[in-house]
């Protein structure tokens, strides 16, 4: 058992573990200290000064996310002295800042405009020379506007703790310093995998998602188009943050309310095409082990993930799944089976997808990816969660007020195992409850693979099952965030990776914690595991479904039975596989 | 604007130069704050620090070529520009400069292209600005290559620059 240190917050005694910083020690003394730099587990910098508190003796105010208690000692958190210094740090960030709150797509969500009306600031009060950036436009998903920016590097921090990738980071120095790539070149051309987390952390409006809204818009008002969409598993247990529900609440109902509100013809469940993934995938990872395919197989889910193998291990593209993501698969069924079905021409689809996720606005721009012709995108836009309640709230849609409804037919029930997609693990699960049950040619009664559920980086487990009247211990590993994976593949490299399947998700905890879903404060990431709170309510959903199987599914069955003919047929590869590229770095 | 100056010379790495950086990086790999002389010993080899080079530092160290950009950035010392092969020093000190040295930045900017700090895409020419040489009596003064040219008035810089091309 560690030390307990006895200390005086704001006169209020209080015993914390040794080690504990000043800031925890008050947080659990109910206790907040606002901070702008910090960020739990990943960026302890002191370099703000936001999180400034008087220590008795000291001479200076001390930044207590890195000052760690001692015995005896007595704080406060809130003296003058300490309210006028932290009042003075956002005046003259401020100073340095473009202030253009009016239109900026964070106003009302962000932390620096938080803190200046907290501490009563002039936002006008220190006037003098400013930094002006050009904007990165560069990528089909992300913006930076470094205007904005105000140097707390969380999203550098996010970059190389989460996703070990570092593409950005402080360059220059002084006044000068800005946050950038390598030779300053546009984000675009270096080996950036357009995960988002580096918007997730950003307190300001300096790094937001490309926003497609107008687009989508226009396209729903224009008469001679079909315009369809279709929602991710994660949104559902995001969305409902962004109008004020508690985290991971799920709004299925209402969101499938809003989207029918916002004049979309046809509301249909990404699930369903989670669902049929299971099958392909399924079905391409026995005939890998019966046929010796390549081994580990690794799931193509993740649009993140495929980026980075593509950059980073280009060599061990054929450890991929040939699989199109959910979201592929679904604008490419849109566009072949359902244009088919109700004699639409594809060239009037327009496929919209709602997505935890900025990395699927850069996938649905990837070659390969256009089953019904050439020229025609599988799906023509990705809208994050964010920006779907921007939609929302536009359109004077009053969210919360809204009565429940349910996904369109054909495309509307899935499973459970679709639904937990969402998850790290989810997939890897969703896939057990399906190739067990075509292996050992028997029901499987427990299906719930608690092994790889929870939020730890790398999940490994053993399941036994019968091929071909042999036993194999299918090893299997499931992991998230790309600092994990990086892990994952160098074993790979050395030859020292024995599993036989792992799931791979970009984002740290799945697409519940994806770089596209609603932006909680450090005030809240600090203290809440969003990211379980969210996938919970997944795992939550599934258990209380009846339909917990991909491969029981009334809409896959009828996809096989009047389109595709079986998983893994000739027309299940033209439509929904696809190819990749070596990119390197 | 806060642009970082980067140089349109192309890389001329030789073998020579790239087996001596091979050999440090060896030595310095597994030194920990390695990092930091293993790019002063690289602009000594080259001079400067180009892509190229931070490259195959980034790699070595395995790092991001951006972590090592941040630092090459962060440093005065560290220079992204290679240096021409005549350098055009104006001196800016203040006998100079209340003389007209001003006049012959601006007009030595005009004539090569450049801005002060960069180098001709032809590698010729680098510009730089100094503080005072120490011949003040001379003043304005520009030196190349050490050569020092006094009293310059902006109409003789084209003949100055003639006798170097």
């Amino acid at each position: 058992m560690s030390k307990m240190i006895n200390l005086k917050i704001n006169g209020q005694n209080i015993s914390v573990k040794e080690g504990t910083t000043v800031l925890e020690a008050a947080r659990q003394a109910g206790i907040r200290i606002p901070t702008l730099c910090y960020l739990k587990d990943i960026n302890k910098l002191g370099a703000c000064r936001v999180c400034v508190v008087e220590v008795k003796g000291a001479r200076s105010l001390v930044a207590s996310c890195v000052y760690p208690v001692s015995e005896g000692m007595e704080v406060i958190t809130n003296s003058p002295r300490v309210l006028e210094s932290r009042k003075k740090t956002i005046e003259l960030l401020l100073s340095d800042h473009d202030k253009k709150c009016l239109s900026c797509v964070r106003s009302g969500n962000c932390e620096l405009q938080t803190l200046s009306t907290e501490l009563g600031c002039d936002a006008s009060n220190f006037e003098g020379e400013k930094n002006e950036y050009p904007l990165d436009e560069s990528t089909p998903y992300l913006v930076r506007d470094n205007n904005k920016c105000i140097m707390c590097r969380r999203c550098v921090a996010a970059c190389k703790e989460y996703q070990s990738i570092a593409v950005i980071g402080a360059n220059a120095r002084g006044f000068r310093t800005h946050v950038g790539s390598e030779f300053s070149k546009p984000l675009m051309e270096v080996a950036c995998v357009g995960c988002g987390q580096c918007i997730n952390v950003c307190p300001t409006g300096a790094l937001r998602e490309r926003d497609e809204i107008d687009e989508v818009y226009a396209a729903i008002n224009d008469p001679s188009k079909v315009v369809i969409v279709g929602t991710a598993p994660s949104v559902r247990v995001g969305l409902g943050e962004e109008f004020g529900n508690p985290i991971g609440t799920n709004v299925e109902g209402k969101m499938v309310a809003a989207l029918k509100k916002l004049g979309f013809d046809w509301v249909f469940d990404v699930n369903v095409t989670a669902d049929l993934t299971i099958l392909e995938e399924g079905t391409e990872f026995i005939g890998r082990v019966l046929n010796g395919g390549k081994l580990p197989m690794i799931t193509s889910c993740s649009p993140g993930w495929i980026k980075y193998i593509e950059h980073y291990y280009p060599d061990y593209l054929a450890h991929l799944s040939s699989c199109k993501s959910p979201q592929q698969m679904f604008g490419a069924v849109c566009k072949t089976y359902f244009a088919e079905k109700m004699g639409l021409d594809p060239k009037n689809i327009v496929v919209v997808s709602i997505m935890p996720c900025t990395a699927k606005k850069f996938e649905k721009t990837r070659p390969y990816q256009n089953a019904a012709g050439e020229g025609i995108q599988d799906i023509d836009y990705a809208l994050t969660s964010r920006e779907l309640a921007r939609f929302i709230k536009r359109q004077g849609i009053m969210f919360n007020e809204l009565k429940d409804e349910a996904f369109d037919a054909p495309m509307g029930i899935a499973s459970g195992a679709g639904l937990i997609f969402g998850a790290t693990g989810g997939v890897m699960e969703a896939a057990l409850r399906t190739v067990y049950e075509v292996l050992e040619e028997k029901e499987l009664k427990d299906l719930d693979f608690k092994a790889v559920r929870g939020t730890k980086g790398i999940k490994e487990a053993v399941i036994p099952v019968h091929v071909k009247g042999n036993l194999v211990n299918v090893k299997v590993a499931a992991v998230s965030g790309l600092a994990n994976a990086k892990v994952i593949m160098e074993k790979i490299k050395k030859g020292e990776a024995d599993y036989h399947f792992i799931e791979v998700m970009a984002c740290p905890g799945g697409c519940v914690n994806g770089g596209g879903q609603p932006i909680q404060p450090a005030d809240v990431r600090n203290n809440v595991e969003v990211r379980k709170v969210r996938a919970s309510m997944l795992y939550k959903t599934d258990k209380n479904m009846k339909l917990r199987k991909s491969h029981e599914s009334p809409v896959v069955k009828e996809l096989y039975d009047t389109y595709f003919v079986k998983p893994g047929s000739e027309k299940a590869h033209h439509i929904l596989h696809t190819k990749y590229v070596a990119r390197g770095k | 604007m806060a642009k970082i100056k980067l140089t349109k010379v192309p890389f001329k790495g030789t073998k020579e130069q790239a087996a001596e950086l091979d050999a440090i990086l060896a030595e310095l790999v597994d030194v920990p704050g390695g990092l930091m002389p293993a790019l002063q010993k690289a602009q000594k080899i080259y001079g400067y620090l180009p892509i190229e080079v931070q490259t195959r530092i980034a790699d070595a160290f395995g790092v991001s070529v951006e972590e090592v950009f941040g630092i090459s950035t962060f440093y005065s010392l560290f220079t992204l520009n290679p240096k021409g092969k005549n350098e055009v020093s104006v001196c800016l000190g203040t006998a100079c400069y209340v003389k007209g040295a001003g006049d012959l930045v601006d007009g030595l900017v005009d004539k090569l292209g450049i801005k002060a700090g960069e180098t001709t895409a032809d590698g010729e020419f680098s510009l730089v600005e100094t503080r005072c040489v120490g011949c003040c009596g001379l003043a304005p003064v520009v030196t190349i290559n050490g050569d020092v040219y006094g009293k310059l008035v902006p109409e003789q810089l084209d003949e100055i620059l003639a006798k170097y091309k």
